[in-house]
């Protein structure tokens, strides 16, 4: 996974929990079908608009909840990255596991806005709006979190590790792959 | 430079003589317990794990099956379990809601790590022990490798001060800080103080549980006296505790006057700054009345629900549901009347499962309905439609509730 992405982004507001982005009868569909039902509630058809690429904005206490894998969903949706004032910290280490960059920008929804273009490089803690053109940097995080994320999550470091056959290291560096074979959480 | 509990029991098992908020550590897992949700899918088996003595599988969330996809993981799980000879392994029938089937077996030992495949593994914080909830692919990955790394947060110490009244529960406790205080994003929570010998085991688990929806970390209680009794009876031994150390740094130390507390619900959507006292609610009717969940569905629980509800009736309308926490719990209050009292004035007793409280299966609440519930989350759908309302209070209120239709206070009923 990169760990610098750049994406058109979407903006979101405080106390999103798990449920909200993952309901319980979301969890009895396959994968793809449960990301059609991310958000679901908050921005009704938003599963619709939002394309590969596109990073995901949010306020505070950003994924309140479950374990349940949302990130995984995220994923599934081809979600680049999620950036929040303050994240969850079982909601965070999900993104991690999942290869899913996630960085805790503090005033995140008032420097961005729907649309607008944003550029977040986790290896060096540099963000800047490129729509606005404001720009800054955040405290980088620790290279023990920074090589599970570039290394797609945990899944394929296993894969590597020779806890799982070999030969999957690269199928579960795909998202929906991997959180088949992890199984789901609540 | 002293220590907390949490930041204790990092340091032992990250091998280091001192931890402090900021820190990334690596520590050892003393156990790991996976969860039936995650045989549902398509469960890869590992070439390796680490230890199967340190492995424990529970079948709580979706027994019996309630789908097609929750039946294909039962023999997964079975086959898992058979090929790396895993012991701890609490299949339908000795099974219970993976924070009860913990408690009951010893699972979580004081000064230890303990990771689960469940948000509210923090509820083995009554115990003393490092417990918290991991997404399903690291705890996956805890199974293979035997560790993980955690960032350490500051930690908010609660000073429970004077004793807790027979009428008021751990939940009313929990319910009161969270409107008081709100969330504890990214911290710690710990529990102590000179009030704490009057706060029992099962309600020192209610409100462990209930870190999770404060967003806290972990949930962590100070060892004492009625923990080692709680311990011995369950023959669990060998074990270090982990107290504070005097000199510990907190984030913010903040009392509760046990004596001074009520009991209180949680409006919908939200236990943060969200609560207030039964008595201050006004009239509420309710459709649906819940009393289970790892967090009330304990064998003390039971008895309150039954004690409130002996000879007495279910309104009209409402609908009681009742779910011991574990096959265990389930067959002791049967032993006792519990769910003789229950069935007689009009509730279902259900098996032990989380069924309804995560809004899968069990229990799931219509548009338009209100739900009050003893289980752990009132967000907004989370036990079915979006459009019910779900109050929180305790098993107590919700068996008073039951009777009247509306939010009750039982001490009105019982008086």
């Amino acid at each position: 996974m990169k760990l610098a992405i750049t994406g058109r982004v979407w903006v979101f507001g405080d106390d999103l929990n798990t449920d909200a982005m993952y309901p319980a009868f979301a969890m009895k569909m396959d994968p793809p079908q449960a990301a059609r039902h991310v958000f679901y509630e908050v921005r009704p058809g938003w599963t619709d608009e939002v394309s590969p690429g596109d990073i995901v904005v949010a306020g505070r206490n950003f994924g309140v909840g479950s374990s349940r894998p949302v990130a995984a969903l995220f994923n599934e949706l081809g979600v680049a990255g999620l950036v929040a004032e303050e994240f969850n910290s079982l909601f965070f280490r999900n993104a991690v596991n999942a290869g899913l960059p996630a960085m805790t920008l503090p005033d995140a929804t008032a420097l961005f806005t729907d649309g607008d273009t944003g550029t977040f490089d986790l290896s060096d803690g540099t963000w800047r709006n490129d729509t606005t053109a404001a720009s800054g940097s955040v405290p980088r995080l620790p290279d023990l979190i920074l090589d599970i994320i570039a290394e797609g999550g945990v899944m394929p470091r296993l894969a590597a590790q020779g806890y799982l056959p070999a030969e999957l290291g690269e199928v579960l560096r795909s998202s929906s792959v991997a959180m088949r074979g992890e199984g789901s959480g609540a | 430079m002293g220590m907390t509990i949490i930041e204790k029991i990092f340091a032992r098992k990250a091998g280091l003589d001192s931890v402090r908020p900021g820190d990334t550590v690596v520590v050892d897992v003393d156990m790991t317990v996976l969860i039936d949700l995650q045989f549902a899918t398509m469960w890869l088996q590992p070439n390796r794990i680490h230890d199967p003595d340190k492995l424990a599988i529970v079948m709580d969330h979706a027994v019996p099956a309630p789908t097609l996809k929750d039946a294909a993981g039962g023999p997964r799980a079975r086959k898992f379990a058979a090929d790396f000879g895993i012991e701890r392994f609490y299949d339908v029938g000795r099974h219970g809601i993976c924070h009860q089937v913990i408690a009951e077996n010893g699972l979580a030992r004081p000064g230890e790590v303990l990771a689960c495949t469940d948000s509210h593994t923090c509820a083995a914080g009554a115990y003393n022990t490092a417990a918290r909830g991991l997404g399903p692919a690291e705890v996956y990955s805890i199974m293979c490798t035997g560790s993980t790394w955690f960032q350490v947060a500051p930690t908010i110490r609660y000073e429970l001060d004077g004793n807790l009244p027979a009428s008021v529960s751990g939940k009313d406790v929990f319910l009161h800080i969270a409107a008081e205080y709100g969330d504890a994003t990214n911290r710690n929570l710990e529990f102590g103080g000179s009030g704490l010998a009057s706060v029992p085991m099962h309600d020192r688990r209610t409100i462990a549980t209930q870190g999770a929806e404060v967003s806290a970390d972990f949930s962590t209680f100070e060892p004492d006296d009625v923990l080692t009794a709680f311990l011995d009876d369950g023959g669990v031994t060998g074990y270090r505790t982990a107290g504070p150390d005097p000199d510990a740094t907190y984030h913010d130390v903040r009392h509760v006057d046990l004596a001074a507390l009520e009991p209180y619900v949680a409006r919908p959507g939200t236990v943060s700054h969200n609560g207030l006292p039964v008595s201050a609610l006004g009239r509420q009717r309710v459709d649906q009345a819940f009393i289970g969940s790892c967090a009330n569905g304990q064998l003390e629980d039971l008895e309150i629900a039954a004690n409130v509800l002996r000879g007495r009736s279910v309104a009209p309308g409402v609908r009681l549901l009742v779910t011991p926490a574990s096959q265990a719990v389930y067959r002791e209050a049967m032993r006792r009347g519990y769910l003789q009292d229950i069935a007689d004035a009009g509730g279902v007793v259900t098996n032990s499962t989380c069924g309804a409280c995560f809004g899968y299966h069990m229990g799931v609440v219509g548009p338009g309905e209100v739900c009050v519930t003893s289980s752990t989350r009132n967000f907004t759908g989370r036990m079915g439609s979006t459009e019910a309302e779900i109050f929180m209070a305790s098993p107590a209120t919700v068996a008073a509730s039951a009777i009247t239709g509306y939010i009750t206070d039982a001490r009105s009923v019982t008086a």
